[in-house]
């Protein structure tokens, strides 16, 4: 049984594509060099993903023109429209927290040495979570009651990230696997609630949605006028905590030593099986947020379709963030941007709103071909 | 039987350099067809790169290899098969989820293009097998065979290209003693029939029991090539562990003090690449250094890991400080104060891309003075990794520096000094030397005789029989998951211990073969 799981670590790390398995430099450095090559990885970490951003935008514009539009023009109109107003910063901020969120469950897991591909389904199992505490409680203060559905949220959401990292390390099953079979099963079991023993029995509307959640339960408005929302500052604040737990904790200092090398980190006596389930149950708890988030802050009630692919998305936004915290965060923000002004793009310029998905594709495309050379010279 | 004037193969002054290196020096080798040619040497003495370039895995940097009276360039393992050279690898290098038909076909001319012929392929092993008398199930997953059937159908893979030269790469490493009978058979049954086989080993009984001419390989060099009836285990053991003359390192008498780890009868399980261990018992006291000398992969991981609660004992006990730890979990035996020093540093015991303070802080991470309920104190943590980068002048630019930027030497410093840092009274270390360069050695060797001066016990475990005759004070052999013998360093010669080693002298001090 060990055996398997010891298998299915190599597996993942084979789909890793990161550099960490490839060549050992071998001999020690001059201090004065190694301190320049630290200062140039470092360059490198911040300058990787601006390079991808702007070969994306480059392709894209060339598509652009090619549909007959001026890519300056629609370019101006993309910024224009995400950042160039308040209600633009505002809706691209909705967009990003619940990336963000994911996202940073991702980057968690891939930290502990664990593909998570479930965010999908611990988003639905987080807003099923917040719904029910937004709902079945008794009234109660909004400093009480928000709290406790966020809580709720990240309740639900680590339940079924738990679960994946309990089969991982219990029955030595490929997380991959799991966690995307597992986002079926959650999707159908909120589905199946919304369209029966949830649904808004009022008669009224015929879309399967519950209720609306109770103001107490509602994330406010930060931005009058707008939707941005308080989820937003409730990021900031998990973000910090999220960097704080895997960077100075003793907790945290396992999971990463668990994912950079399983090996040495049970040599060191640190138990990887546990790791696996604690990341994975952290990571989900993460995600679970994002659909607290969507709940209590943009829809107010929970709905079939309440995440739109963040779960699937935010894998890229952790890729693209370097997977830590801090970049996480900006890299959420700009496919909040992508997202609000490919849709002022269509609108203004009548730009296909796919290329939102050619954007997002060009990017990701970009940053596997530049890891894929990297890897070729090393 | 095949007559030994010329030989069948012929390699002239092989040379093959790795980075750092000289794995193949200058090494002559003859092979006549009708007899087994033992290669007999220590690890890393250079015998399977040799094979590996016979059979076409490397290009050597110099020298010729002349087949059949004529000289050749090998390129490929496909070319050595179609000159006749074949090798059974060690690892079999079979494909666990197919059926032994499907792995005979792979790396074969396919005869129909791109579609295969299942019920021909199980035909040819029917066939095959039925020629040979080694009879297989052609159906089933090579999986589920035993080590013993998977090297069969190693062999029947081999044997179906009609080769003329069989290299086996040490074959009796994964064997029971039945089958490695069985496989002595079988190999004497292809020389009568006028095949050469080469066959790699550090086994001195096997190559005294099964070889007709043996060469002797230590580091990269043919040492002699002797004919196995002239020669006695003894010589063998000398020309393969040699080095008569050893380095002395000062060391004060041994004044040890009351026993520290008591390791009684344990048993382990073992596992794929993995030894069971039998019935060891050691006893390691204050101040004192035991050794554990054996060929790689006869326990010695196996040992360390069952002290370290790594592995789990089915039966026996381990004291350590007089505290039964048997089944104890590995964080809370390290907080006993157990220093454990891994085999194969890089991969065991160090995080490669993570930084300096990252794996200085390994293991004292937990708790005071590093951290307060479960929070790191950074500016402990800060004192405590320029604490040890001072003491143990590893040589890093700063603490955020990437460990795989420090040297091998450097490395071992800094795991040296992370283990050392805490509160001890065992010290577990395994080939804690291996791969490192003079200076870098003799450091090691004194830190840890500076542990034993200090009173603490320390578990040597190591492959270099030279570091363990320096360093110990007594010498406990392995072989094959056995304690095998045990002696005074003082009063022991390598030559004997050699033979321990290689499996001929018994415990008893009765020899398995009579030279």
């Amino acid at each position: 049984m060990r055996h398997d799981v010891e298998n299915n670590e190599s597996m993942v790390k084979q789909v890793a594509s990161d550099p960490r398995s490839d060549s050992v430099r071998p001999g020690s450095k001059h201090p004065k060099e190694a301190f320049k090559s630290v200062f140039l990885r470092a360059l490198e970490t911040i300058g990787r993903p601006l390079v991808s951003i702007l070969i994306a935008f480059i392709v894209a514009g060339i598509l652009i023109a090619l549909t007959g539009i001026n890519p300056f023009a629609a370019f101006f109109q993309f910024f224009q429209g995400s950042l160039g107003s308040k209600n633009g910063i505002a809706e691209t901020l909705v967009r990003a927290t619940p990336l963000a969120f994911a996202a940073l469950g991702v980057a968690v897991a891939y930290r502990a040495g664990v593909w998570n591909i479930g965010a999908e389904g611990q988003i639905f199992m987080g807003a099923l979570g917040a719904t029910m505490a937004g709902l079945y409680l008794p009234p109660m203060p909004l400093l009480v009651h928000l709290p406790l559905v966020l809580l709720c949220g990240f309740a639900g959401g680590a339940i079924w990230g738990g679960l994946a990292g309990i089969f991982k390390a219990r029955f030595g099953a490929n997380e991959i696997i799991v966690t995307i079979m597992m986002n079926y099963i959650a999707i159908f079991i909120v589905s199946f609630l919304v369209t029966g023993p949830m649904k808004d029995a009022s008669g009224m509307i015929p879309q399967p949605q519950t209720v609306e959640l109770p103001a107490s339960a509602l994330l406010p408005v930060i931005i009058s006028g707008t939707r941005a929302h308080a989820g937003t500052i409730v990021l900031i604040g998990v973000v910090a905590f999220v960097w704080f737990f895997m960077y100075r904790t003793s907790t945290g200092y396992e999971l990463r030593s668990a994912g950079a090398n399983p090996d040495a980190a049970r040599h060191i006596g640190i138990n990887v099986l546990n790791t696996v389930v604690i990341a994975m149950a952290i990571s989900g708890g993460l995600a679970g947020l994002a659909g607290a988030n969507e709940v209590s802050g943009v829809q107010h009630l929970l709905t079939q379709d309440i995440s739109s692919n963040y779960g699937y998305l935010s894998i890229a936004v952790a890729l693209l963030g370097g997977l830590n915290p801090l970049g996480v965060l900006l890299s959420s923000i700009f496919f909040g941007v992508v997202y609000v002004g490919s849709e002022s793009m269509q609108r203004a310029m009548n730009v296909p709103v796919e290329m939102v998905y050619i954007i997002q594709g060009l990017v990701i495309v970009a940053m596997l071909l530049r890891q894929l050379g990297q890897r070729r010279k090393g | 039987m095949a007559n030994s004037e010329s030989p069948v193969l012929m390699m002239q002054g092989i040379c093959k350099r790795f980075p750092g290196v000289v794995a193949n020096d200058n090494v002559n080798l003859e092979v006549r067809a009708g007899e087994i040619h033992a290669l007999l040497g220590e690890n890393g003495a250079g015998k399977t790169t040799l094979m590996s370039i016979l059979c076409g895995l490397y290009q050597p940097d110099s020298g010729t290899i002349v087949w059949k009276g004529h000289p050749v360039r090998i390129a490929s393992p496909r070319q050595a098969a179609a000159l006749g050279i074949g090798m059974v690898h060690q690892d079999f290098k079979l494909v666990q989820r197919m059926t032994v038909a499907e792995n005979m076909m792979l790396g074969r001319p396919a005869p129909h293009g791109p579609f295969i012929d299942m019920r021909e392929s199980i035909l040819t092993v029917e066939h095959v097998s039925a020629e040979l008398g080694l009879p297989i199930d052609p159906r089933i997953q090579v999986g589920q065979l035993s080590a013993g059937m998977q090297q069969r159908v190693a062999i029947l893979k081999v044997l179906s290209g009609s080769p003329d030269l069989i290299i086996f790469d040490e074959p009796t490493s994964v064997l029971t003693p039945l089958e490695v009978e069985n496989l002595f058979k079988m190999m004497q049954s292809m020389v009568a029939n006028g095949k050469a086989i080469c066959f790699i080993t550090h086994k001195l009984e096997e190559v005294m029991s099964v070889a007709k001419v043996v060469t002797v390989l230590r580091d990269g060099k043919v040492l002699d090539t002797l004919e196995t009836k002239q020669t006695s285990p003894r010589e063998l053991a000398r020309l393969m562990v040699g080095r008569e003359v050893l380095f002395s390192v000062k060391k004060d008498p041994c004044k040890s003090g009351d026993s520290t780890l008591e390791v009684q009868h344990i048993n382990t399980a073992g596992g794929p690449g993995q030894r069971e261990l039998h019935d060891i018992s050691l006893q390691v006291c204050q101040g004192e250094i035991l050794g554990i000398a054996g060929i790689s992969g006869n326990g010695q991981n196996e040992i360390a890991e069952a002290i370290t609660g790594l592995r789990p004992i089915l039966s026996g006990h381990i004291k350590i400080d007089g505290v039964e730890t048997t089944k104890w979990h590995p964080r809370k035996i390290t907080e006993l104060g157990v220093a454990y020093i891994p085999d194969k540093i890089r991969q065991n015991a160090v995080f490669l891309d993570l930084d300096i303070t990252h794996n200085a802080i390994a293991k004292s991470h937990r708790g005071a003075p590093l951290a307060t309920r479960g929070i790191f104190r950074m500016d402990a943590i800060k004192n405590h990794v320029q604490k040890l980068i001072n003491e143990y002048q590893v040589h890093v630019a700063s603490p955020k520096t990437l460990a795989r930027q420090l040297s091998g030497g450097h490395l071992q410093r800094l795991v040296l000094a992370r283990e050392s840092s805490r509160e001890l009274s065992l010290i577990i270390a395994v080939n804690p030397t291996a791969g490192l360069d003079v200076g870098a050695t003799e450091y090691v060797r004194a830190q840890l005789l500076n542990q034993r001066k200090l009173g603490r016990a320390i578990l040597l475990i190591s492959a270099d029989l030279d570091e363990l005759l320096t360093m110990s004070d007594r010498i406990a052999v392995l072989f094959s998951g056995r304690i095998v013998g045990s002696l005074d360093s003082a009063n022991s010669n390598p030559e004997e211990i050699g033979l321990m080693m290689g499996g001929t002298l018994r415990p008893d001090g009765k020899k398995a073969y009579a030279a």
